[in-house]
Formats: C-alpha cells, sequence, structure tokens
C-alpha cells in the first residue's frame, strides 16, 4: 500500500525561472526507507516540502500534479491536519525551533494535538532518550549548540509517532558518532515500529545499508531509482558525481582489476571487510 | 601564521568553552579541527580572527595581538565562513553579496567586477549572480557564502563545517580548491566532522575535547587510532575501519587512502592466489 503517490508533479518556486521540480511521479509505500540524494541544488528539499503540504500551502508559486500523502490531497489540506501523519525535520534546525525550553519545544506538536498531559510527559521522555538529550530538557533550544538543536528537531518530530517521517540532511551539524546513533535510531523506528521513512542525505557512506530504496535526483528529476546494490554500483550514479560509499567503490575498483570478491555489492565498510576476510582465508 | 599561547576562553554564563589551549599555524598549513559538538571547536577559530579575545592567555595573527587591534583590521587578512549561511547572508542578489565586503574594503569597481567573476566561476554559482541568496539551496547558499569571503583574497581562509550540505562533487572541488590555495601559501583552517573529507585530504589534525587539544598530528595517523577517535566522537574513516578489522591477516592499519588500499588488497589478494 502506498503512502506518498506523486502523479506528473512541478513546482516552480515565487520568483524561479526554471521548475525546481520537474514532472516527477512516484509512489512510496507503507513501511519503506527510502533514500533521496543528488547534486546540491537538485531539489530534493523542495520535494521535502510537498510531503507536508509546505507547498503549496506555506509556499507560494506554481504547482501543477497531483500529490496525496495517506490519501490526503496535500493542495487541499491544511499542513497542520497534515502534521498528524507527516513528520519533516528541516536542514536547519533553527528554522523550526522556538520554544523556551527542549522539552516545550518537544512538547508542542502533541499539545496541539489534543494529547493528555501524562502520554505528552511519556512521549516527550521516550523521544528526548532516544536522541540522548534527555539531560539537556530543560535548557533553551537556542542556547546548545546546532548538533544539540537538530537531536531537538528530531525529537519533536519522533514524539509526535508520525507514520512518516521525512528528514532533510538530518544530522549534518552532528559529530560522526551522533549522526551514526541518530541513523540507527531512525532505522529502528522504521524495523521496529513500521514507520516510513524518506530520507535526504549525499552522506551515503552512513546511510544506505539501511535503506530500502535508493532514489537519484538530478535537475528537479528522478533520474534512477531502486535496490540499493544495483543503483551505487551503476555506471550512470557515478557520473551524476554521487558520493558512493567508499566500501562500495573499493570493491567496484577490486574487481574491475581481477580480483573474484564472489558477492553481493557491498554498502558498508563492515560487509566489504567480512567478504575481504572471506577471500583471505579461502586462499590460505 | 597564528600563535595561541595558553588560551583560556569562558562565555559569559561561564561555561570554560577553552581551557589552556596552545598551537601555532604556519602560513601555508591546512588544519582541520575536529572533536564532538561542544569541544569548543568554534570558540577556538573565532579566535584566529579576533572575533573573541581570550580570557587569559595571547593570541597573535602575524605577530600582532589579537587584543591591540580590531576586528576590521584582522578580518582583511582572515576570511571567516560560518557554519550556518544564514548567519551571514543578508543581501539582495548573489552579486551584491560578494560586492559587499569588497565595497567595504575600497575595492576598485573594476576590481570588484572582476572578483565577483572569478569567485562565483570558482564555486559553480556564474549562473546564480542576479539570483536572491534566499531561493538557493542550503548546499549553494554555503558556497555563496565561501565566495563572497574568497572574492577579497584573504590571507588566511577559515571555514567552519565547509562540506555540510555539499554533494560529492562539490567537495572534490573544494578539496581541489584548497590545495590550490596552498600553493599560493595561503593557510586554510577547516572545522569539520566529515571523516571522509578529511581522509581525502589528509591534512594535519588537531583533535578537541571538552575544551582542550588533545591530539595534533598527520591526518593519517590520528584518523587511524580508534582510542583517540573515540573519546572525540569521531569515528573511523571507512577505509580505516575495513583496515582495522582484517589486521590480524597481517595488513597495515594506518591506511585511509583508497587507492592506497586497492593496492594494498590487491597485492595480497595475488599473494595469497
Amino acid at each position: 500500500m502506498s503512502i506518498i503517490e506523486i502523479e506528473n508533479l512541478t513546482y516552480t518556486y515565487p520568483g524561479g525561472k526554471k521548475p525546481s521540480i520537474d514532472d516527477i511521479s512516484l509512489k512510496v509505500n507503507k513501511g519503506e526507507f527510502v533514500l533521496i540524494t543528488g547534486p546540491s541544488g537538485c531539489g530534493k528539499t523542495t520535494l521535502c516540502r510537498c510531503f507536508n503540504g509546505l507547498i503549496p500551502n506555506f509556499y507560494q508559486g506554481e504547482l501543477k500534479g497531483e500529490i496525496t500523502v495517506k490519501g490526503l490531497k496535500t493542495s487541499s489540506k491544511q499542513t497542520y491536519e497534515l502534521a498528524k501523519y507527516v513528520g519533516l525535520v528541516f536542514q536547519n534546525p533553527e528554522n523550526q525551533l522556538f520554544a523556551l525550553s527542549i522539552e516545550k519545544d518537544v512538547a508542542f506538536g502533541l499539545e496541539n494535538l489534543g494529547v493528555n498531559r501524562k502520554d505528552i510527559r511519556k512521549r516527550v521522555d521516550w523521544a528526548l532518550k532516544q536522541v540522548g538529550i534527555y539531560d539537556l530538557r530543560e535548557r533553551s533550544p537556542h542556547e546548545v549548540s546546532g548538533g544539540q538543536q537538530q537531536r531537538v528537531a528530531i525529537a519533536s518530530v519522533l514524539a509526535m509517532r508520525p507514520e512518516l517521517i521525512v528528514l532533510d540532511e538530518p544530522t549534518s551539524f552532528l559529530d560522526p558518532l551522533s549522526a551514526e546513533k541518530i541513523f540507527k535510531v531512525i532505522h529502528e523506528l522504521n524495523t521496529k515500529l513500521g514507520i516510513t521513512v524518506v530520507l535526504v542525505e549525499h552522506r551515503l557512506d552512513l546511510t544506505a545499508r539501511y535503506s530500502d530504496r535508493i532514489i537519484i535526483m538530478d535537475k528537479g528529476k528522478i533520474c534512477q531509482d531502486g535496490k540499493p546494490r544495483k543503483i551505487l554500483i551503476s555506471e550512470e550514479t557515478r557520473l551524476l558525481g554521487v558520493g558512493i560509499p567508499k566500501a562500495t567503490l573499493l570493491y567496484h575498483m577490486l574487481t574491475k582489476d581481477g580480483c573474484n570478491l564472489d558477492n553481493s555489492i557491498p554498502l558498508s565498510s563492515e560487509e566489504l571487510a567480512s567478504f575481504l576476510k572471506e577471500s583471505l582465508e579461502t586462499h590460505d | 601564521m597564528i600563535e595561541v599561547e595558553n588560551v583560556s576562553f569562558s562565555y559569559p554564563n561561564n561555561i570554560e568553552a577553552l581551557k589552556d589551549a596552545s598551537l601555532l599555524i604556519n602560513d601555508g598549513e591546512f588544519v582541520a579541527i575536529m572533536g564532538q559538538n561542544g569541544a569548543g571547536k568554534t570558540t577556538l577559530v573565532k579566535h584566529f580572527n579576533g572575533l573573541l579575545k581570550p580570557s587569559k592567555g595571547i593570541v597573535r595573527i602575524d605577530h600582532v595581538e589579537t587584543t591591540k587591534t580590531s576586528v576590521a583590521a584582522l578580518a582583511k587578512d582572515s576570511g571567516f565562513v560560518f557554519q550556518n549561511p544564514d548567519h551571514q547572508l543578508f543581501s539582495e542578489t548573489v552579486e551584491e553579496e560578494i560586492a559587499f565586503a569588497l565595497k567595504n574594503f575600497g575595492f576598485e569597481k573594476d576590481i570588484i567586477e572582476k572578483r565577483i567573476t572569478w569567485s562565483l566561476n570558482l564555486l559553480g554559482l556564474s549562473q546564480y549572480r542576479k539570483t536572491s541568496p534566499f531561493l538557493l539551496s542550503g548546499g549553494e547558499r554555503k558556497r555563496v557564502a565561501l565566495a563572497s569571503v574568497l572574492a577579497w583574497n584573504p590571507k588566511t581562509l577559515i571555514l567552519d563545517e565547509p562540506t555540510i550540505g555539499q554533494d560529492h562533487r562539490q567537495k572534490e572541488n573544494l578539496r581541489q580548491f584548497i590545495i590550490q590555495m596552498q600553493t599560493q601559501k595561503k593557510t586554510v583552517v577547516i572545522v569539520t566532522h566529515d571523516v571522509e573529507f578529511v581522509a581525502e585530504c589528509n591534512p594535519r589534525v588537531l583533535l578537541m575535547k571538552d575544551g582542550t587539544i588533545v591530539a595534533d598530528g598527520e591526518g593519517k595517523e590520528i584518523l587511524t587510532n580508534p582510542e583517540l577517535l573515540n573519546q572525540s566522537s569521531i569515528v573511523l574513516p571507512q577505509i580505516a575501519k575495513i583496515f582495522h578489522s582484517l589486521s590480524s591477516y597481517g595488513l597495515p592499519k594506518n591506511v585511509i587512502d583508497l587507492y592506497e588500499a586497492k593496492n594494498i588488497l590487491l597485492k595480497v589478494l595475488e599473494e595469497r592466489k
């Protein structure tokens, strides 16, 4: 069953000369983990803004085509109605934080949905713990570091327990260890709670392993869409200048030079290391 | 030359963000400052152009103490590009954004024109010359911020998280650009979490933790030391990770370069045949 359905979507920002999204059609199934990548400025963020109705309800401009999320037409629903089902984590956390304390920021969405006090407390604490900022809950979101703000933004969305989470480079300000942890949390939300995930990322090194599907955009269009292993080894992907995981690249270089590693294509260094171990052992 | 001698710094809320830090950066060096969120990286580099003055200790830029000169005087020699481009962009068009500092520094009109064209070309932004920075993507805005600083050709470039939001190709351009800066004897200091980018560049690496510098050395050595990295919330680069898990097969641990990795592995796999 699909949770997002887009048909022939074209969108141009006010004052924009060309469309940022150019005739995109796309279906995302419930429970999928979809990774969207592509050169900067290719329309990834714009597409995210369509998923929760920010386009066209907040951003003006010219929109053609149809987009439904959980069966609701985003053009005729208000963003707050969609917010029950879709959580959006922005690239720049400052754009979405505003409350006096971190826990109030995280509780805000739940208060608006009319969740009772006891449940709000429970869900806020849970979300704060998931992203490792429970101890900071009484601090102002504006006095913590950029990386911590990113965690607040993620917690605010997690607390809503939406069916679909859309994350636009959600860990760009975080240190690598914290980023790895956040991606693991997102992966768990997907596998354990069945939340559909749409993740926009350049760093496939950290994320490709969790995805069921990779979509590559360029110049407002979708130019690749398929299984991660197939997409990341293809010549077309490399020509687009996408940051292929080093392990996948190294595998490609080794097999091209005649090494027979006899395995499927690795998406992470752990996978490649285990393939190499096998080869080193069989040759012993 | 940047000299930092026993510098401590506390913010008004009494949080001590730097504790007795000392270092020396020579002209033409490429230094990456790494460490976890809140380790004091940005606080440290803000001392390099006088945006912050030490609570204790001394910072000298080309032998001049930063407490004895103005930020305006220091700014011409050290260009600072912030982590969040929205903290520095404000003009109606990309072109005006870049012209702003140049006008302030009193450059001639035709030079301003040339510099704008040059810096936009360098960063692949020429097509956006007349566009509002706020219509651009996050990654593109980041490059506008960089272009506006490059345009006045500072001696030292300080880039706070320059690879955020940049795709693979832009990162490669950035790397090439930094190499070019080095050949002109310019100093480049980056603050970054991007281990893969640092592994590709192999600069001098300063590792920070809780306001102190805990390691200072060649990228290849620091980025392949998991104990050291772990305490700063940094992870091994992908290639180093592979070699660490294969070390029981007699492979070296200090490998971060893709091509070096390929050659070593080809040789080992060939020998075992």
